[in-house]
C-alpha cells in the first residue's frame, strides 16, 4: 500500500514529508508506550500512535518506521517536524482514533507484523 | 574496517535529549555500511538502555565499540542501581516515575527488548552503586 493511499484511508493531513507519497507501506504498528512500538515493529513499518512528543519521533527513527501517523488529530510541534524531517520521516495527523485508524488500514490489507504469518 | 572506540555522555532526567546518542550511533553505523537489520538491532538496544539511564539512572556515559564483525556497547550510570536484576528483565516490570509514563515509557519492556535483540546481555549493579549494562552484537 502506498502512503498516500493510507493518507486517503485515514482521512489524513501529511504535515511532513509530502515529497514521499509515493513511499510503498509493508506492515503497520500501532502504541502508545514507546517499548511496545519497538517491539512490535521492523524495518519500514508504519507507526500509528496517540502519543504526541519529541520523544515518539526518536522512537520512529530507532524503530525504522517508513512513516507515523498521530491519531485523534494530534499536530506535530515545530521541534517535531524539524526533526522528523532531518530523519527523513514523514508525518501524518489522522481524525481517527488508533483502534478505528489501525481498523481502516487492516480492512484495507495492511497487516501488522506479528511472528506467525494468519494469525 | 578500523577498530573504533566513542564514548557519549548521557545526562539523567534530560528528556529533551533523550535518544539523540543513540540516534548518533544509528547514524555512524549507517555511514560504515552495516546491513539494516543488524542497525537496527543495535540503535534499538542503544536507545532502550540510554532511555533507562535517564529515567532509572544518574548522569552516565555510553561507550560504543566497533569491530569488523561484532558490536559492543557499554552503558553505565552513577544512579541507584538495580537491586532485583531477575525482577527488572522481566517483561512488563517497571518503576518508570509518573513524568516517564506521561511521555509513553514504563511497559517494563527495555530489558526484555534488548535481550531479544542482542547477542549478549550482562548486567552489573547493586543497589546505591551504579549500574552497567554490556550489550554485544555479532554481524
Ligand atoms: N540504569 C538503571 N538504573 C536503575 N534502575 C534501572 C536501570 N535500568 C533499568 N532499571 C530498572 O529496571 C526496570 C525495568 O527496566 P525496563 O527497561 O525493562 O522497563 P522500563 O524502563 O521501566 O519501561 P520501558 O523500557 O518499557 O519504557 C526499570 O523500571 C527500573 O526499575
Ligand atoms: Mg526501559
Amino acid at each position: 500500500m502506498k502512503l498516500t493511499e493510507v493518507k486517503d484511508i485515514l482521512k489524513a493531513e501529511i504535515t511532513s514529508g509530502a515529497d514521499k507519497l509515493e513511499m510503498v507501506i509493508q506492515s503497520g504498528a500501532g502504541g502508545d508506550l514507546m517499548s511496545d512500538i519497538l517491539r512490535g515493529s521492523k524495518e519500514g513499518v508504519l507507526v500509528l500512535s496517540g502519543l504526541n512528543n519529541i520523544q515518539l519521533i526518536r522512537t520512529a527513527v530507532i524503530a525504522g518506521a517508513s512513516a507515523l501517523v498521530l491519531v485523534r488529530g494530534k499536530k506535530p510541534d515545530e521541534e517535531m517536524k524539524a526533526q522528523a524531517h532531518e530523519h527523513g520521516l514523514p508525518l501524518l495527523t489522522t481524525p481517527f482514533t488508533l483502534f478505528t485508524a489501525c481498523g481502516r488500514l487492516f480492512r484495507a490489507g495492511l497487516r501488522g507484523v506479528d511472528p506467525k504469518k494468519n494469525i | 574496517m578500523p577498530n573504533l572506540t566513542k564514548r557519549y555522555p548521557i545526562k539523567a532526567r534530560d528528556y529533551l535529549k533523550a535518544g539523540e546518542v543513540s540516534i548518533q550511533i544509528q547514524g555512524l553505523l549507517k555511514i560504515i555500511g552495516f546491513a539494516p537489520d543488524f542497525i537496527r538491532r543495535v540503535s534499538l538496544c542503544a536507545y532502550e538502555a540510554e532511555m533507562n539511564v535517564v529515567m532509572h539512572g544518574g548522569d552516565g556515559e555510553l561507550t560504543l565499540e566497533v569491530d569488523t564483525d561484532r558490536v559492543d556497547l557499554d552503558v553505565r550510570d552513577a544512579g541507584p542501581g538495580i537491586e532485583d536484576i531477575g525482577l527488572a528483565l522481566q517483561e512488563g516490570y517497571s518503576t518508570a516515575s509518573e513524568e516517564a509514563r506521561e511521555m509513553g515509557f514504563g511497559a517494563g519492556m527495555g530489558l526484555p527488548n534488548i535481550q531479544k535483540n542482542s547477542d549478549s546481555l550482562d548486567i552489573i549493579s547493586e543497589k546505591g552503586k551504579g549500574t552497567e549494562v554490556k550489550i554485544g552484537f555479532i554481524a
